[in-house]
């Protein structure tokens, strides 16, 4: 109980996981479905540099967590670009209205 | 001792802002649980001994994406307070898609016995690595996915000008 081990983090990035599965599913706002991808994006990190504090060891788990920032940081800039791109188009952000090439 | 409450708050936090980012139908309600989020994860980064990562953390996440998805927000909605009702069974599928992938993984990770590290068995504090260390690392041991991290950086931001740019008349 008040020993905290690799386990404790992997259930939290779990819950959080989860959430970001459900935030991504459930926002009709482009801009929600990107909350939910950092979400994901942050329980994966926890899982990285849980795993190297308590299994791998050295510098490999934080190093591939700011790898993963980087990515998250510049699919955020893209994916508001998209979204501003979305809503000239459209006047909306809301992702049920792109239905154009429904067949 | 110390370190379990730590953790124990900053998991609550953790848990607690990411099922109020789902429960959330205002977007601006929602950015703002974002915050909790980011926060207690830099805490539990901290706690992980991974300092220099738990600075980034906040530098990055809260200081810039967090920052830019406000402005987001505020570009592409003519009333902030707007929300967008998704339909019930949307959510009821969702929220049990969500409940069988976090009840597969719980369990999963509850259940194995996973092997420590000898010095890093819990309890025990870890080695903190100097900020000179992960310089060096990165410089040597990392250096293709630095040096393509960079070009993916300018890649990024010459995409995002191009698709953001006024449109012509």
């Amino acid at each position: 109980m008040f020993e905290i081990g690799v386990e404790h983090y992997l259930f939290v990035s779990a819950f959080v996981f989860a959430m970001g599965i459900l935030v991504m599913a459930t926002k009709r706002n482009a801009i929600g479905i990107l909350l939910g991808a950092e979400l994901v994006l942050n329980a994966a990190n926890i899982n990285f540099v849980a795993f190297g504090r308590y299994r791998v060891g050295g510098l490999d788990g934080a190093i591939a967590a700011m790898f993963v920032i980087v990515l998250a940081a510049a699919e955020a800039a893209i994916a508001l670009a998209i979204f501003l791109n979305f809503y000239n188009n459209y006047a909306t952000i809301d992702v049920d209205q792109a239905d154009t090439t429904r067949g | 001792m110390i370190e379990a409450v730590i953790f124990y708050i900053s998991a609550a936090v953790m848990i607690v802002s990411s099922l109020m980012i789902a429960l959330s139908r205002n977007i601006v309600h929602a950015a703002t649980w974002l915050l909790g989020t980011l926060g207690s994860a830099a805490l539990l980064y901290f706690l992980l001994a991974a300092n220099l990562l738990a600075v980034v953390q906040i530098i990055v996440y809260a200081g810039g994406i967090l920052i830019l998805i406000v402005f987001g927000v505020m570009l592409t909605a003519r009333n902030p307070y707007m929300r967008f009702q998704p339909k019930r069974g949307e959510v009821l599928m969702a929220t049990l898609v969500a409940l069988v992938i976090f009840a597969s993984i719980a369990g999963l990770s509850l259940s194995h016995a996973w092997a420590v590290l000898p010095d890093g068995a819990a309890g025990q504090p870890a080695r903190i690595a100097p900020v000179r260390d992960i310089g060096v690392a990165l410089l040597t041991d990392y250096l293709v996915p630095f040096e393509v991290s960079s070009v993916l950086l300018l890649a990024v931001m010459v995409g995002a000008a191009y698709l953001a740019r006024p449109e012509k008349r």
